[in-house]
Order: structure tokens, then C-alpha cells, then sequence
């Protein structure tokens, strides 16, 4: 089974290998190549032909799971680069950093406890702010100064407030149902 | 691997012959099935111009099987062999399916999945359905004069796993050759966005017979894209009616009625509910077997009043699939009505309200999925034109997970991803010396395994002895464009592998529909041998074919070695085609994928490329 693998998933949809990203021009890569190797262009060929669809469209949509999203792109881009983004690293997480997650956290659990979903949705909105913060943080970090041990801590940090958007998700979610 | 037809990949290779191609809509009360005629979709009908065929199945104690009106009308003459609304039991175990009790079936329990047992013998969901399907499939095929190269089938798309492989089992049962599965809101919103050419966000409210299904979808240049999708499996119009009808016995204050008597209320109770969205009253009047006469009034306003918390019931999954989206109610653009219950002036209120837009009710909600289907069946089925230059993107409705320690489920593959997607999970043993590993794989969003759908276990054995925390024992998960799982566990150091096509949980596995289809009256004195020779024939010349034509076109791609492997493989393959047994044959075509995988992946290449050049190209010229 061939995939073709000797492309990474910038090359496959034609963009540059960057963390800014113009995502109204991956939406449309991903449209055209998409368009290409979909199975429902193969449904009345033969079965190794529509095998050969699926293995491509479902690579395809793998490349575009992982560039839509700043954090996915961001520890691909790691990764390319041979920075394992989850390995434990010896620059531990700043105690700041640490201790404003901890707050967070209890933060969201006291909204939830309650049943505060307007508490809930400023969190939200609160982190929203942060990870945008984050976003500028790792494109001066990866593209500009090259810096992949500051990237792959952003990217660390991008995780937690991932993790907290979840739970707060989650919350809104149970007290809705 | 093989073969593509890279330039124009949808175009059929004989350009001027039509297939015959069919969308079903396999409903809970009604089925329909539909194709594209001069361009155009139409629903087919019956001798007596009826395009909606009641989904009832009577199994007659002569040996006869009747299927629609004329079943319906003995529903309450003989309703332990009248099947109504069999798409509730598809794929489900008895504690799934709501109001058992007051149901006439007798019914019982074979392998987790609910059977009937009816005076021909006991029948699987799967079977009725497949009566169903076998109706329509021979409706077509008079009607379009011609075998059907194949069809889609529209299910509800919150179905899970065991749901779709029992409607595709019913296909199959019923001779079809399935060119996919469809979502039923999207096969609405093809139908609608084609005929609207509507760009933007669109949310597709498909309240059925038997189910519920909200989808958002997002229109851009002939991309049908859906971005999340939601649900409720066992909501819908029938509900309405099953209110009606308790409040029907308790106002009548007559005896428990018999199974008979039941189906005679029941059916009243659905008339009313009809005859009372366009009037303000409705009488309901029915005498009894019992001798026993009801006859009552209800009002519109008591019908909504008992059934607005069904209504709401609606709202949640609809609020869920906006967040999964990351949408709000005011950046949707339409909101299509998909299926008879949308009738109901209350349901529609309450969707006006909650997106503070009328609904868009110009499509007939009850033929909207069956059109959708067949102008999607007549592209697959390679009548590709340039006008249907579209492409559809759906998701996976419920995440799909493995058990781990502690009965708890590790997520693979999460709700709304698009799909075709394939994920892997790497695994460890926690004992010394483990040398065997149970996979349990699980559909649902809870973190608990009793609370999520089983869908499958199997084993991984042979794992060779090693300490607890050494072996890496991958699972992967891949789902089809049908949205069909299929597992493999593969142990990475010693390569040995289990796999398994997600089925036997619930469903029918291959043996019983290879039984089944042995035993019907439409394969009978074929025998199965010689099917699966004739099938493998099949396929190895179309591989044969397809290989031959992409030679042809882009034999440049390849060295004079190359080249020379795959001539190999061909002459092998054309050999074994005239001689060998279907296993061989089998092997042969595999042979032959195996030689042409590097050449279909530089050609898939080539395609892209040319693709992403060409749009370039347009917008210099822009």
C-alpha cells in the first residue's frame, strides 16, 4: 500500500510551508484535490480503483484536519522540523503559567457546579482572547525568529487552553441537556 | 493499486451509454425511489400513480408477501404479520426501541438484535426491509426498462454503524448494488441547493416518521460541505401519533384493547394528526372489534399543548449541531423542511422562532431525500456531465472509541469529522507475558462504555511474550464514504494482525446474507460457487481494462522496468481469469494493485497538480 508519503501536507495542497496560513486558500486547495480524488468520482470504476480514491481522500482530509487548525498545524510544523511537540522537555512550564491554569480550571468548575452559563461564556470568551494572543505568539516564533524550542512552549500552552475550551464545551453542553 | 482515470475522473468510459441508476429513500412510514430523467429528477410511480409506497410488510400464511397500500390495509385485520415502520428495529436491540409494549409484533431476541416471528417464520428488520427495497428495485426497473447498475440508499444521518450496515445488508438482500449510503439531509440539501443554486450556510431540519436529523451544511460553488451534523434516532412523526393515541384510550374509557383493536386506534390517531394541520378540530370516530365504539374531538390547540415537549425534544440536538459548527442561529442563511412531520404548523413555528426565519417549505418535503438521492445515484453511476461538477463532503454523525481500562472510552475518531478519515491509536499490554489483546470497539460521546453503542470485539492473539508495557499494538480505524468502520489491530514489532469489518455485534454477518440470498426466489438454483466466480471475472476485467486505458494515457510515467512488472501482473491475471477458482482470481487482482500502486499514486499526483495549476491559471485571468 502506497500512499503517496513523500509529500508533506503543505505540498499536497500547494501552500507554503509557513504557520500563518490563508485559510480561505487551504479551504480552496483542499476543494480542488478533494475534488480530484473523491470516491464518489470513482463509485463506477473498478475496486482497486475506489480503493486507491479512499486511501487519497482520506489522506486528504487527514491534511486538512491538521492545517485548519492553528494548534494541529502548529506541532506539525514541529514535527517536520524533528521537534517531538509532546516530548517532555527539560524548559519546564512557567509556575505563572501553571498556577493561571489552575484558576482557569477551578474557575470553570465553580460555573459548571453552579449551573453559570453566562459565568461559563465569558470564560470562553476569555480564553478565546488568550488563544489568539498564543496564535500571534507562535507565528512570530515559527516563522519569524525560527525559535522551535519557544514554539513547541506555545504550543504546550495551546494545548491547556485547548483542553479548557473542552471542558467548558462540555459544561455548557450537560447544563443544556 | 491501480488504474486511474486521472483526466476526467468521473466520466464514464463508454461517453454515450446511460446507466441506470436509482435513489431509495427507505422511510419509516413511507418509501420512495426516484431518477434523473433528461436531466431531470423525478419520483417513479406505481400502476396507479402513487409515488409513495407505505413501508409495510405482510407475511401472509399462504407464503405470500405483500408490500405497501395493500399490506397496510390488513394492518389491523392481522397486525402480528404486518410490519409497520420496520426502520425503528434496524440495526437496534429490544431495549432500544421506544413503546415495545404496545406493539403487536411477536418479538424476540437473536444475537443482541431484535427478530419478529410471523406466521412465515422469524424475520430479521433486515429481511422486511429488504421486501421493501425489492418492490421499488422492480418498480425501476419496469419502469426504466433495464437492469439498475446500482443505487443509493438515503439513512438517517444520526445512524450509527449498526443502523447503516443493516440498511446496506437489506440492499444487498434485495439484489441492489449499492453506490452509497447517503444522509438523508444532504441528499436534501443536493436537491435543494442544485435547483436553488443557494450559496451559504444552510441547516437542513428533517423531521421523519421514526427519526430525527439536523444538519448544517455550508453551500460554496458547488461544494456541498456539512459541517456538523445531530440527531435523535428515535424521534419522530410517529411519536405525535403515539401521544395521540394514549390520550385517545384514556379519554374513551373503553377496555384494553386488543392488538387489533390497538392498530385500528393507532391508525385513527395518525389521520387525525394529518387532518389536523389544516383544520382546527379533528373527530375521531372507530368502532371496535370489541364492539366497543369510540368516538372523540380534539382540538388543535389540546394536539399541540400534548406534544409541544416533542417539539423541544427537537430543539436540543439542534442547538448541539449549531455549537459543533461554531455557528449561531443568525448566521444560517435557510432552513430547509425535510419530511412529512415538518407538515405539522407547530413544528414549523417552533423553527421559525428559534431562527428567527420562516422555513423554506417549496420543496416537497416528502420527496426532497428520495431526488436527492437519485441526482447523487445518476453521478455515481458515471453520468457524470459538466453540469455535475459537485462535490458532496460529510461526517461521521457519533464518535467512535475503544474500551480501556476501567470500562472507560478512549475517542479514535470524533462526531462531525469528515470522512472518508482512517485514525490510529498505539496500545500497550499491562500484563507480563500478555500474549493476547481484546479489542472492544464503541460508538457514542459518553465517557462510559455501558453508556456508548458496542459495535464489535475481536482479539489480537499471538502477541509474543514480553513485559507488561513493551508490546505497541496499534488500532486503526478507517470510515468509507458510506461511513462504514472497518478495524485492524496490527502489533508492531512482530507484524502479527487481526482485523474485522465492523458487523457482528449487531447486523447480519456475511454468512446469513449469503444464506438468505441463497434461499431467495430470485437467485434460486444459482449457485453461490459460481456467483462468486462470475463476480470475480467481473472485477478482474475491469481491472484489466481500467490498467490497459491508464497505460495508454500515462504509460510515460513509468520506467522500462517498471512497466514491464505491471505487463507481468496483467498476463498473470488474464490467465488466472480464464481458468482459476474465484480465491486465485482474488489474488490475481491484488497481484495486480500491488504492481500499479506507485504508478496510481504518480498519476493521483499528476491529477492534483493539473487541478491546483488550473485554478491558478483562473485567477490570473480573473
Amino acid at each position: 500500500m502506497v500512499v503517496d508519503l513523500r509529500k508533506n501536507h503543505y505540498e499536497l495542497f500547494g501552500l507554503p510551508v509557513s504557520f500563518r496560513i490563508d485559510g480561505a486558500e487551504l479551504d480552496r486547495a483542499y476543494r480542488e484535490v478533494q475534488g480530484q480524488v473523491h470516491p464518489d468520482r470513482f463509485a463506477h470504476l473498478s475496486d482497486l480503483e475506489k480503493r486507491v480514491s479512499m486511501q487519497w481522500a482520506t489522506r486528504v482530509n487527514e491534511a486538512y484536519r491538521v492545517l485548519r487548525t492553528p494548534l494541529s498545524r502548529a506541532c506539525y510544523l514541529l514535527e517536520l522540523q524533528g521537534v517531538d511537540p509532546a516530548l517532555e522537555s527539560n524548559t519546564a512550564m512557567s509556575p505563572e503559567f501553571l498556577m493561571e491554569q489552575m484558576e482557569w480550571r477551578e474557575a470553570v468548575a465553580d460555573a459548571r457546579d453552579s449551573g453559570e452559563v453566562a459565568e461559563l461564556e465569558v470564560l470562553q470568551r476569555r480564553i478565546r482572547g488568550e488563544a489568539k494572543a498564543l496564535d500571534s505568539g507562535l507565528e512570530d516564533a515559527l516563522d519569524r525568529r525560527h525559535a522551535l524550542e519557544d514554539g513547541r512552549d506555545l504550543v504546550r500552552r495551546m494545548m491547556f487552553l485547548t483542553k479548557l475550551q473542552h471542558e467548558i464545551d462540555n459544561a455548557l453542553e450537560a447544563l443544556e441537556s | 493499486m491501480a488504474l486511474l482515470q486521472i483526466a476526467e475522473p468521473g466520466e464514464s468510459t463508454a461517453p454515450h451509454q446511460h446507466r441506470l441508476a436509482v435513489g431509495i429513500d427507505l422511510g419509516t412510514t413511507n418509501s420512495l425511489v426516484a431518477t434523473v430523467r433528461n436531466g431531470i429528477a423525478v419520483c417513479l410511480q406505481d400502476a396507479s400513480g402513487r409515488s409513495m409506497l407505505p413501508s409495510v410488510v405482510r407475511y401472509r400464511a399462504d407464503g405470500q408477501v405483500d408490500v405497501g397500500a395493500v399490506a397496510q390495509a390488513a394492518q389491523a385485520k392481522d397486525p402480528r404479520n404486518t410490519i409497520v415502520s420496520v426502520k425503528r428495529f434496524m440495526g437496534r436491540g429490544l431495549k432500544d426501541v421506544a413503546h415495545v409494549e404496545t406493539m403487536p409484533y411477536d418479538f424476540l431476541v437473536q444475537d443482541g438484535m431484535v427478530r419478529l416471528r410471523t406466521v412465515q417464520g422469524v424475520k430479521s428488520p433486515v429481511e422486511v426491509s429488504a421486501e421493501i427495497l425489492k418492490l421499488l428495485r422492480q418498480r425501476a426497473e419496469e419502469s426504466l426498462g433495464g437492469a439498475l447498475t446500482g443505487a443509493v440508499i438515503t439513512v438517517p444521518a444520526y445512524f450509527d454503524d449498526a443502523q447503516r450496515q443493516a440498511t446496506k445488508d437489506a440492499a444487498t438482500l434485495a439484489g441492489l448494488n449499492v453506490l452509497r449510503l447517503l444522509n438523508e439531509p444532504t441528499a436534501a440539501a443536493i436537491a435543494y441547493g442544485l435547483d436553488n443554486g443557494s450559496e451559504g450556510i444552510y441547516a437542513i431540519y428533517d423531521l421523519g416518521g421514526g427519526t430525527f436529523d439536523i444538519s448544517i451544511l455550508k453551500l460554496s460553488r458547488g461544494v456541498f460541505e456539512v459541517l456538523a451534523t445531530s440527531g435523535d434516532v428515535a424521534l419522530g412523526g410517529d411519536d405525535f401519533d403515539h401521544r395521540l393515541f394514549c390520550w385517545m384510550l384514556d379519554k374513551a374509557l373503553i377496555a384494553p384493547p386488543s392488538a387489533e383493536d390497538a392498530r385500528r386506534l393507532a391508525m385513527r390517531a395518525r389521520e387525525a394528526k394529518e387532518s389536523l394541520t389544516v383544520n382546527e378540530e379533528a373527530s375521531v370516530v372507530a368502532d371496535l372489534a370489541s364492539g366497543e365504539r369510540v368516538s372523540l374531538v380534539i382540538s388543535r390547540d389540546e394536539f399541540v399543548t400534548m406534544t409541544q415537549p416533542l417539539v423541544q425534544k427537537t430543539l436540543g440536538p439542534v442547538r448541539k449541531c449549531l455549537r459543533d459548527a461554531g455557528l449561531g442561529p443568525e448566521d444560517v442563511k435557510g432552513v430547509v423542511m425535510v419530511g412529512g412531520a415538518t407538515r405539522m404548523p407547530h413544528v414549523q413555528r417552533a423553527v421559525a422562532d428559534f431562527f428567527g426565519q420562516e422555513p423554506l417549505t417549496n420543496l416537497d418535503p416528502d420527496k426532497v431525500v428520495a431526488l436527492g438521492a437519485a441526482i447523487q445515484a445518476n453521478v455515481l453511476a458515471g453520468n457524470r456531465t459538466a453540469d455535475d461538477d459537485w462535490l458532496l463532503l460529510d461526517v461521521i454523525p457519533l464518535s467512535l472509541g475503544l474500551e480501556t481500562m476501567g470500562g472507560l472510552v478512549e475517542k479514535v475518531i470524533s462526531r462531525n469529522s469528515t470522512i472518508p478519515i482512517a485514525r490510529a491509536q498505539d496500545f500497550t499490554t499491562f500484563k507480563d507475558g500478555q500474549t493476547a489483546m481484546a479489542i472492544h470497539v464503541v460508538q457514542g460521546e459518553r465517557e462510559l462504555v455501558s453508556d456508548c453503542r458496542s459495535l464489535a470485539r475481536f482479539e489480537l492473539r499471538g502477541i509474543p511474550p514480553m513485559v507488561a508495557g513493551a508490546a505497541r499494538i496499534r488500532v486503526s480505524f478507517q470510515v468509507d464514504a458510506d461511513g462504514l468502520l472497518s478495524v485492524a489491530a496490527r502489533e508492531l514489532g512482530s507484524g502479527i494482525e487481526a482485523s474485522v469489518v465492523v458487523k457482528p455485534s449487531y447486523g447480519l454477518t456475511d454468512e446469513e446474507v449469503a444464506t438468505m440470498l441463497r434461499e431467495g426466489y430470485e437467485h434460486a438454483g444459482e449457485d453461490m460457487q459460481a456467483r462468486a466466480l462470475r463476480e470475480q471475472q467481473v472485477e478482474a476485467r475491469r481491472a484489466l481494462e481500467a490498467t490497459q486505458q491508464a497505460l495508454t494515457k500515462d504509460g510515460g510515467l513509468l520506467s522500462a522496468i517498471e512497466r514491464e512488472a505491471i505487463d507481468q501482473a496483467m498476463a498473470m491475471l488474464a490467465n488466472l481469469v480464464e481458468t482459476a477458482s474465484p480465491a486465485e482470481i482474488k489474488g490475481g487482482i491484488e497481484t495486480l494493485g500491488r504492481a500499479t500502486d506507485e504508478f496510481a499514486a504518480r498519476r493521483m499526483d499528476q491529477s492534483i497538480r493539473a487541478a491546483l495549476a488550473g485554478r491558478k491559471v483562473d485567477e490570473i485571468k480573473v
